[in-house]
Parts: structure tokens; C-alpha cells; sequence
């Protein structure tokens, strides 16, 4: 009984933790760039919720926020990226390109980021303003406190806990490209 | 008409017997080890490149022999979407093109489609004088991010965060008429879609002071500044005849001598009635190109006070039922009205069959739109002729010699601007 | 404005490799025959009238239902003498090539390359004709008409959604 409340309060504490000091990396393609700098900028200033620090190596970074459009070319590199990120790892897709495609719908778009990998908060907007992508941060860390982000999720599994089936996908276990 | 504007004269690259000293560098042909050539690759997703560009660089230690820049990660396919749209709804398309200064996208745009149907030349000319000053706030943002971005990859961010302090202001008031803070579309074929709210004039004059003042500190901040003059002065140098043959255009190639900016050369809307300077450099190397940058801004403020106080009063749409969507209450209560509305929409505006190639000055260079209609509502062919794509092009030949360090302070003086190379 | 250099090249070009001239928008425009594309290119940059140094766009139109299918157009400036000119080039879809222009205006490398990964046009004695805006592994032309607008060749996609390769 004493050790389920310790577990508890200890993944608690440790969520705390983990959603007000995400280190997220920018993978900025597009317009959307322009708006996540302001968030970043003095005014609307993301350091307030802890999730100022660009990280920009994969292996370095928790939050991988997807900034833009992924086309085609694009999307083995962003596959890569999210590969080579440590777990837990959360993914924001900022912007309706990366939620699903925007008013691409042609040869060269991916329609959605989450087409290649998956993602936990969608921010739409083209662009959004920087108080929906604050909205959008805040909405992460209650996920993030909760648990209940997609890497969260496979770790519990994968620990042996009881999750909902749904809740979960098959993870990829090739690299980017194979079959 | 060129301004003669450089506060210290351009230092020239330091002589190879003077660096081996004061650096310990040394040349290869010293050297006891010999090196192996390896490529090396930056990107696409890269935090010193602005927007996603991928560059194989043969490096031998730390120079570079070989780049190889391989663009298109962003293709997000311009000209085919403007195939299926009629000629209103391509301007959230232009809007994205080079997405920091998206109103003289607009305009560029507008201006082809109303050379194609005549009636450029009949354009209200409260419409041409509103067109000027946003086009102007736009290059200031474009040029602010430009430099604070370079900047902020030098180690220099207290300058990014005032720029993007001063960019906030703008983009406010860019929000305030538009609706939007970046894509704002706000231009129609014709006109513009709505006026400009009271007190915006008195408004937009205030921030243009504040502006001019933080660009002035972050001048104090960097063009004295020992660190960066080093990483600036003689690196990334284009010579004027380069960029004649490569198309280079904008400050990058005013950068290098070449006196060509279209507002001068060839006015357009009403440009020639304002009283600016343009400044043109020297040398061609980076610092060259952020001074370009740095003196446009405050031309561009300069344009826009003189063009508040001549604006006139008037309508904002030409007065042609081809183009002018009809007024609400004539549209809702009037058959006729609501069918031309109706038509407008969803037929496009009709063009007649034609060719047209109509250049503005971009924030990057000479913005050309070449436009092939074939007499419906959508173009057979919308063709944007990037002005990035071309000062892109010519870094292949301007990279070899110098070191990876280097690489970053000459792609983001070059201000690629993915959208629009890749279109 | 252009007009001159329109009478030079009728003028220089005497035996039909100029086809067609106009002007139309304030646009002045010629029509090359498509063996004379270099030659004409070349007398247009040496020429001190002319003197068109700086080369400003080159594209490639899809005209389908017309043969020649494509025109290969170039826009060129000169910043001395401050006029432009437009020029077509007529190629048919069989034999879908036309000299390269790089040995008179190397700045053109980039936009030959577009053109040929857009339309198809192959530009003969480009030393590095390959796709710049389209991955290598992409199969067609999409600029064409007859390239739908929606068909993707996904190169990666997550196992089980629609649109997956497996």
C-alpha cells in the first residue's frame, strides 16, 4: 500500500519536473518559424513556462516541436530526428501544415506530420498566434503531468502496466526509409 | 541615388604569413599531417540555417573545397496549386512565399494580374499610396529578422531580442488592418480589401520612431563591434560581375556595386514620388550586405513617413465590375448584384489570354510574377521568379575557401527565405 | 522601351532563326527557333547594344494541347541599358531537349535544373542536370498538365495509416 502511494507521488514528482523543464528542439521549416520566434520573443516570452531552452541535437532535446510544412523530402530527415530522441519525448505540431497538411494538398506535402510520426498536441493556426501555441504548451503539460503523452504511454506498457490497447501503436522498430 | 553611407572602411583579409601568427593556422602545405577531404552534411533540419536547406560541404580540416546545397525541402508546389485556384485565392499562396515580408508578395502579385487586364494604370491612388506602406513595413520586418537572426547565430542576442521587440510593434499594426499578424493577404486584384482604421496613420508614426531607435542601438551594438567585424568583414565576398551573371539581386547584390534597385530603375506604383536613398557597398562580403540591410530599414521608414503625409482620400478598389466585389447591401438586396458577386467568387475574376512578366523589388531582390492566362478565372501558368533562388544559387562558387565557421554568417546575410526558394 | 533590341535581333538573325517578335503589357518578346537558342543567347549578352548581362528567369511552359508541347522562356536585363526581353523557344515532347545556356550565363545553372525537374526539358550540355526541388527517387514531371496535382509518392509513412507503403 505504502509503496503504491510512494510510486505514485514519486511519478508525480517526476512529471512535475519534466513538463516545466522541456528542452524542446525547433524543427522549423516554414512560415510557422516566424511565429514560434515571437513565442520565444520578449513579448509573449515561452521562458515562462520553462520550455525556452532550444536544444538543437536530438539526443539533447525532450520536445520536438514540428514547425511547418513536411513535404516528401523532409519527412526521412524528420523521421530520423524523432528516432534518434530519447524517451519519454512528446511532439507538438505546430501549425495546421504539420497537424494535416493545411491547404497543401499536392504532390510534394506530407498531409500532417503525424502521417510519419506520432504526435501529442496539435496546434492549428496558419499561423497560429502566439497565445494559442502558449494554449497549446500548457494543454502538453497537463498531458505531460497526467502521463499520458504517447511515449509515456508505450514506456508504461512496456514496463508491464495495464494500458488501454487503443491507446497504443505498434512501434516502428525500422529506421527511417526501410520497408 | 547611391548613398555614401560606410561608418569604417572594410577591413581587407589579413595576409596568410599575418594569420599563420596571430592565429596558429596552418596552411596545408606546412603541414606535417596531410588531410583526408570529408563531406560533411548540414541540415535540413539545422539551427543555423535558416529555413530547411541541406549543404554537402567537402571539407579538408576546417576549409571547404566543394558545397553543394541542395534546396527543396520546402516545395510546397506554388505553381501547380495556383493552377486550380482562381486568381483571388492564390494570394494566401503568395502570402507564403517569402513569409516575412508577405505584402510585397502581395503587391507584386496584384500589379501582374492588373497588367494582364489593363487597369494597372487606373488604380485609385489612395489604393497605390496604402500599397507603399505596407510593402515598406514589410521590408523593415523582413530586414529586422534577417539581422537578428544573423545576428542571434553570432552569438549576438540581446541584438535578436530587440529586433524582435521592434517586429511585434509592426506586426500589431499589420494585424490591425489585416487581421492577421504574418499572412495577411491583404491586397485584392483592384485594391486593396479595407481601408486603413482611423488613428493607424498617427499610430504607425509612433512605432517608427521607437523603431528607429532600436535599429540605431543595435547599430552602436554590432557595427563597431571587434567580434563581429571579424566574422563579417571580407568572408562570403560576391564580386559585382557574379552577380550580374547569377541574377543576384536585392541587398545581396547592391551589396556588391551593382546599383539596381527596381523602385529606382523602374517605379512603380508610386515610388518615384518619395525622396529615398539606396544604399549600394563596396566590397560584397557580409558586412557589406548587413550594412545594405541596416541603411534600408531606415529608408524604408523614410518612405513611409513622407507617404502618411501625402496619402489622399478615396476610394480602396477600382471602380470595374470585373474585379470589384459589389457592397453588401447592394449584394442582399439587388439579384443583379448578388449574381455578379456570386460570379466573382466562384467563376475567378476573368483575365484576358495574355502573357505578363511584372517585377517589384522583394525583400530579397527583383520579385517577378510571369503569368500565362488563358481567358478563365485561373492561370494556365503562375510563375514566381524568386529573387532567393538566385542569391542562392551563387553560393556554390562563394563558399569554397572559406572555413564551416563561415558557412553561417554568409547563408544568413544571403536572408534564404525557404518558402520562397523553394516555392 | 526594347524595341532595339528587338530590330538588333531581327536585324543580326537573318536566316528565320527568329520566328515571331511582339510586344504585349509593356513586355517585348521574341520567338527563337530552338537550334538558335545559344547563338541568339550569346548576341544578346555581347552585343553593346543589347549588353543583356544579367539573365533574370528561365521557365518552361506546358502549352498541351499545341506542338510544340513546351516553351522554354527566358527573361533577360540589362542593368546598363535597363530594358528586357523575353525569349521562347519552341521544344516538342519527343524530343524534349534544347542547348543549355550555362556557358553564357552561368547563373542559369539552377534554374535549368528546375526546369528539368518541373517540365522534363533536358538542357544539352549542363554539367549537372539533375532534380533540385524533387527528391531523387521522385518518378515524373509534376509541372505537366498531365501530372494530377494530388498524386504522392510518399517516400516514409508510419506502418498502418492510409497512404502507408505496407
Amino acid at each position: 500500500m505504502g509503496l503504491e502511494i510512494y510510486n505514485t507521488t514519486v511519478q508525480a514528482a517526476v512529471n512535475w519536473a519534466r513538463k516545466f523543464s522541456l528542452f524542446n528542439y525547433p524543427f522549423v521549416t516554414a512560415c510557422c518559424g516566424m511565429e514560434f520566434m515571437s513565442t520565444a520573443a520578449p513579448k509573449y516570452d515561452i521562458a515562462r513556462f520553462g520550455a525556452e531552452f532550444p536544444r538543437f541535437s536530438p539526443r539533447q532535446a525532450d520536445l520536438l516541436i514540428i514547425v511547418g510544412t513536411i513535404t516528401e523530402r523532409q519527412a526521412p530527415a524528420l523521421r530520423r530526428v524523432y528516432d534518434q530522441m530519447c524517451e519519454p519525448k512528446w511532439v507538438i505540431a505546430f501549425g495546421v501544415c504539420a497537424s494535416t497538411g493545411g491547404f497543401y494538398q499536392n504532390y510534394s506535402t506530407v498531409p500532417g506530420a503525424d502521417q510519419i510520426i506520432p504526435v501529442d498536441v496539435y496546434i492549428p493556426g496558419c499561423p497560429p498566434r502566439p497565445e494559442q501555441v502558449l494554449d497549446g504548451l500548457v494543454l502538453l503539460q497537463e498531458r505531460i503531468q497526467r502521463g499520458e503523452g504517447h511515449s509515456q504511454i508505450v514506456l508504461k506498457a512496456e514496463a508491464g502496466h495495464d494500458v488501454p490497447i487503443a491507446a497504443i501503436r505498434p512501434r516502428d522498430k525500422q529506421p527511417h526509409g526501410a520497408k | 541615388m547611391a548613398s555614401t553611407l560606410t561608418p569604417t572602411p572594410p577591413k581587407a583579409p589579413a595576409a596568410p604569413a599575418v594569420r599563420r601568427m596571430v592565429l596558429g593556422v596552418q596552411e596545408p602545405e606546412d603541414m606535417d599531417l596531410p588531410t583526408d577531404p570529408i563531406p560533411l552534411n548540414m541540415g535540413p533540419s539545422h539551427p543555423a540555417m535558416h529555413g530547411t536547406v541541406r549543404m554537402v560541404v567537402d571539407v579538408e580540416g576546417e576549409k571547404i573545397t566543394n558545397a553543394d546545397i541542395q534546396i527543396g525541402y520546402l516545395h510546397r508546389c506554388f505553381e501547380k496549386e495556383s493552377e486550380y485556384a482562381t486568381y483571388t485565392q492564390i494570394f494566401p499562396y503568395t502570402d507564403r512565399l517569402n513569409y516575412v515580408s508577405p505584402m510585397l508578395n502581395n503587391v507584386g502579385y496584384a500589379l501582374a494580374v492588373e497588367k494582364l487586364m489593363g487597369i494597372a494604370d487606373k488604380l485609385p491612388e489612395r489604393v497605390s499610396y496604402i500599397r507603399v506602406i505596407v510593402g515598406e513595413v514589410s521590408r523593415i520586418t523582413d530586414h529586422m529578422t534577417c539581422l537578428g537572426a544573423g545576428a542571434m547565430e553570432l552569438g549576438a542576442f540581446t541584438v535578436f531580442l530587440y529586433l524582435l521587440k521592434a517586429r511585434e510593434w509592426l506586426y500589431e499594426l499589420l494585424e490591425e488592418i489585416s487581421g492577421a499578424r504574418l499572412t495577411h493577404s491583404y491586397v485584392r486584384i483592384g485594391g486593396v480589401s479595407g481601408d486603413l482604421p482611423d488613428g493607424w496613420g498617427a499610430k504607425l508614426l509612433d512605432v517608427i520612431k521607437r523603431t528607429r531607435e532600436v535599429i540605431v542601438e543595435c547599430g552602436r551594438l554590432l557595427n563597431r563591434n571587434r567580434i563581429f567585424r571579424d566574422r563579417m568583414d571580407g568572408i562570403g565576398i560576391i564580386t559585382k560581375e557574379d552577380a550580374i551573371a547569377w541574377g543576384v539581386t536585392g541587398p545581396v547584390g547592391r551589396s556588391t556595386g551593382l546599383d539596381y534597385d527596381v523602385r529606382k530603375d523602374h517605379p512603380y506604383l508610386v515610388y518615384d514620388r518619395f525622396d529615398f536613398d539606396v544604399p549600394i557597398g563596396s566590397v560584397g562580403d557580409n558586412f557589406d550586405r548587413y550594412m545594405c540591410r541596416l541603411e534600408e530599414i531606415e529608408q524604408s521608414m523614410r518612405i513611409v513617413e513622407q507617404a502618411l503625409a501625402k496619402i489622399p482620400a478615396g476610394p480602396t478598389m477600382i471602380d470595374d465590375p470585373r474585379v470589384r466585389l459589389p457592397s453588401k447591401t447592394e449584394t442582399y438586396n439587388s439579384i443583379e448584384a448578388m449574381i455578379a458577386h456570386f460570379k466573382v467568387i466562384m467563376d475567378g475574376i476573368h483575365v484576358p489570354p495574355g502573357e505578363v512578366y511584372s517585377f517589384t523589388e522583394g525583400g530579397n531582390g527583383e520579385l517577378g510574377f510571369y503569368i500565362v492566362s488563358d481567358g478563365t478565372g485561373r492561370p494556365w501558368k503562375c510563375r514566381v521568379r524568386p529573387p532567393c533562388f538566385a542569391n542562392v544559387s551563387v553560393l556554390p562558387k562563394v563558399l569554397p575557401g572559406l572555413f564551416i565557421a563561415d558557412i553561417v554568417p554568409t547563408f544568413g546575410m544571403i536572408n534564404m527565405i525557404g518558402g520562397e526558394c523553394d516555392r | 522601351m526594347a524595341q532595339i533590341v528587338l530590330d538588333r535581333l531581327v536585324a543580326t538573325f537573318t536566316g528565320g532563326e527568329i520566328e515571331q517578335i511582339g510586344t504585349q503589357h509593356g513586355n517585348e518578346w521574341a520567338r527563337v527557333r530552338r537550334d538558335a537558342w545559344r547563338a541568339v543567347g550569346a548576341f544578346l549578352r555581347d552585343d553593346p547594344t543589347c549588353d543583356m548581362k544579367m539573365p533574370t528567369d528561365l521557365t518552361a511552359v506546358d502549352r498541351l494541347n499545341r506542338d510544340p508541347r513546351f516553351d522554354v522562356v527566358l527573361h533577360l536585363y540589362s542593368v546598363t541599358k535597363k530594358h528586357r526581353v523575353r525569349l521562347y523557344a519552341g521544344v516538342p515532347e519527343d524530343d524534349c531537349n534544347i542547348d543549355s545556356l550555362m556557358p553564357v550565363w552561368p547563373g542559369l545553372d539552377w534554374f535549368e535544373r528546375e526546369a528539368y525537374d518541373l517540365y522534363g526539358v533536358r538542357f544539352k550540355g549542363h554539367p549537372d542536370l539533375r532534380r533540385i526541388l524533387m527528391y531523387p527517387e521522385f518518378v515524373g514531371h509534376p509541372l505537366r498538365k498531365d501530372y494530377p496535382k494530388e498524386k504522392r509518392q510518399p517516400l516514409i509513412r508510419r506502418s498502418g495509416l492510409p497512404g502507408s507503403p505496407e
